[in-house]
């Protein structure tokens, strides 16, 4: 019984990364049954953040330090290969790295004084470092200030990831790193860290009890979600080819980061998959429908869709497919 | 006595104008069970938070296994040996009762494989070992107890400390529980426990301390400490005193 119990654990892990190659397999399929493009770029859009999101929750969710100033961390990631390649000549593969390396530098400074602050002070304080760092690129001339930057197209490179036309091979791009995120969660998940963050989410005072160091863990989680968040940045700059600050650092984009994840299902390997899935294609059909000159009634529709998904699901839409198992687990306890 | 384990001497500590603990000393001997006892707001607790070092004394100094720990911080002193559990259950709500007792056993185990079998090791010894999978936030009081002290176990203490373990539990459960104290001495585990009910902790404890206001009343073996006069007036009052 006990032997059998303990083996359960690891069932549900083996049966997770069985499922997540399972949807990776039906994801590198899924263009050869959609033709159509429009809907080809708003799978690739889906795909990233499904990546986006699950960086986020990796700090948001699991070490429950809610962030809402994840935007500045996929801006430092766009603009850093941006400027690699467009003013060195740098590949998207270096700048990958190196946008990857900065943005998780940056979320660990901004975690050395905010982790000091207690509860909600976090989640503010994220807000206004993001809305300034915002402010302050789209006044700074080094960086084309507002104007932004184009990426130029020369020729067909996927060392470059430049395209004739993009969405195809960015269908993979994102697809990878939006798997490449997942199998981090997922790692994380099953590591000595994860264990930990979870637990200074759940009770720091307990977690000390245990010889847990709260602020450290705070700053490793902020650090790989950072670099996470960055490395998509990367990879938007480099599909869309043109990056400015209102596109890349602005408080709507971290909380587009951050939505999924929480309608999804926060700290869940599969709620931010989930609620990509959900929240992406709903908003950019409201805006492509409604129209911008609606004057923001696309916002309206959208955030009845999340008030009505978080009426009807708090624990966000994977507890859709938990419900059974749970009670199947009550049963037996 | 042989070299203590614990040393507290001369602990005193202030919240506001609330004198919790007022140069309080004693020793542990390693192997023993202690009985910490006193009426609400004696200073029980707050005295537990010192030795575990949630709480830093305002003076005072306590020794653990001869070397000086106050004001290290609760982290060290877990990293050290001291494990505890809450007054008020402290459970990972998120998580089943095999990852809450994980979380212990990382501080030793690198690997998750590692972790996941001191943890059922402990789990079985502490008598939940059908409960393993079950949500924490979903066990029965007195599990939730069991479920703190598997946790604090799965840390290798040497010292462990428990806050009201008994208190709430029905006879038989107390019982369960007095019997799994017994079995942690017998691993070894030096063992301070805070209760109120003293007929419950008396059969258990090799010795008391019996706190009231914040000071240390007196000290000695259970049958000593029925019978004396201090006790009873702390407890039930000056009229009851013969
Ligand atoms: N962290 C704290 N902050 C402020 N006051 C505290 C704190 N901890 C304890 N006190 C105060 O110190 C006194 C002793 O409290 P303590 O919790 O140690 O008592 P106790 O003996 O554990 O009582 P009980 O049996 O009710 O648990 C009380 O007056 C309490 O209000
Ligand atoms: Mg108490």
């Amino acid at each position: 019984m006990a032997g059998a119990a303990r083996g359960t654990l690891t069932m549900r892990r083996r049966r997770e990364i069985l499922l997540g190659a399972a949807i990776l397999v039906f994801l590198a399929l899924l263009p050869l049954g959609v033709g159509n493009v429009y809907l080809r770029g708003l799978i690739v859009l889906t795909l990233l953040y499904a990546g986006l999101a699950q960086a986020w929750n990796i700090l948001g969710g699991y070490c429950g330090q809610i962030s809402l100033g994840h935007a500045l961390y996929f801006g430092i990631g766009a603009y850093t290969s941006t400027l690699l390649l467009t003013r060195l000549g740098v590949s998207p593969l270096f700048g990958m790295f190196a946008g990857g390396v900065l943005s998780g530098g940056a979320a660990f400074l901004v975690g050395l004084p905010c982790f000091r602050l207690s509860g909600h002070y976090y989640v503010i304080a994220t807000l206004v470092i993001g809305m300034m760092v915002a402010l302050l690129a789209a006044n700074w001339d080094f960086i084309n200030a507002a104007q932004g930057i184009t990426i130029p197209f020369h020729q067909e490179s996927w060392t470059d990831l430049a395209f004739r036309t993009a969405i195809l091979p960015f269908h993979y791009v994102m697809l990878a790193y939006a798997a490449l995120i997942w199998l981090i969660a997922w790692l994380i998940e099953g590591s000595r860290w994860g264990f930990f963050w979870r637990a200074v989410k759940d009770d720091v005072a307990a977690a000390r009890s245990l010889g847990i160091s709260i602020y450290p863990s705070k700053l490793a989680a902020a650090a790989i979600s950072g670099a996470a968040t960055g490395i998509g940045g990367v990879l938007y700059a480099h599909y869309i080819g043109f990056i400015d600050p209102d596109s890349t650092l602005d408080l709507s984009l971290s909380v587009l980061i951050a939505l999924p994840a929480v309608v999804g299902g926060i700290g869940t390997l599969w709620g931010p998959l989930l609620g990509a899935a959900v929240l992406i294609p709903v908003q950019q059909l409201s805006v492509a429908w409604l129209g911008s000159a609606a004057g923001g009634i696309d916002l309206m529709v959208y955030g009845a869709l999340i008030m009505a998904l978080a009426l009807a699901r708090p624990e966000g839409l994977v507890s859709f497919f938990q419900g059974r198992a749970r009670e199947e687990a009550a049963d037996h306890g | 006595m042989a070299e203590p384990l614990l040393a507290i001497r001369g602990i005193s500590k202030s919240f506001g104008s609330v004198a919790a603990n007022v140069d309080i000393s004693f020793e542990v001997a390693p192997g023993e069970i202690l009985g910490l006892i006193g009426p609400n707001g004696a200073g029980k607790s707050s005295l537990f938070n010192i030795i575990a070092g949630s709480i830093v004394p305002d003076r005072g100094e306590i020794l653990f296994a001869g070397r000086r720990i106050s004001g290290i911080g609760a982290v060290a002193c877990a990293r050290l040996g001291i494990g505890r559990t809450f007054q008020v259950v402290r459970s990972f709500d998120s998580m089943t009762v095999l990852e809450n007792v994980m979380v212990g056993a990382f501080l030793h185990a690198r690997r998750s494989a590692a972790a996941m079998r001191a943890a059922g090791e402990v789990i079985a010894f502490c008598g939940l070992a059908g409960r393993q999978d079950v949500p924490a936030h979903r066990l029965s009081p007195p599990d939730k107890r069991r479920l703190e002290i598997a946790r604090a176990l799965a840390t290798r203490p040497r010292l462990l400390l428990l806050d009201e373990m008994l208190t709430g539990l029905t006879p038989t459960e107390a019982r369960e529980g007095m019997q799994l104290v017994r079995d942690l001495r017998a691993q070894g585990i030096t063992i301070i426990m805070v209760e109120h009910v003293m007929e419950v902790l008396l059969p258990l404890i090799d010795r008391a301390i019996v706190l009231d206001l914040g000071r240390k009343l007196l000290e000695g073996r259970p049958a000593e400490i029925v019978r004396h006069p201090d006790v009873i007036r702390a407890y039930l009052g000056d009229r009851y005193v013969a």
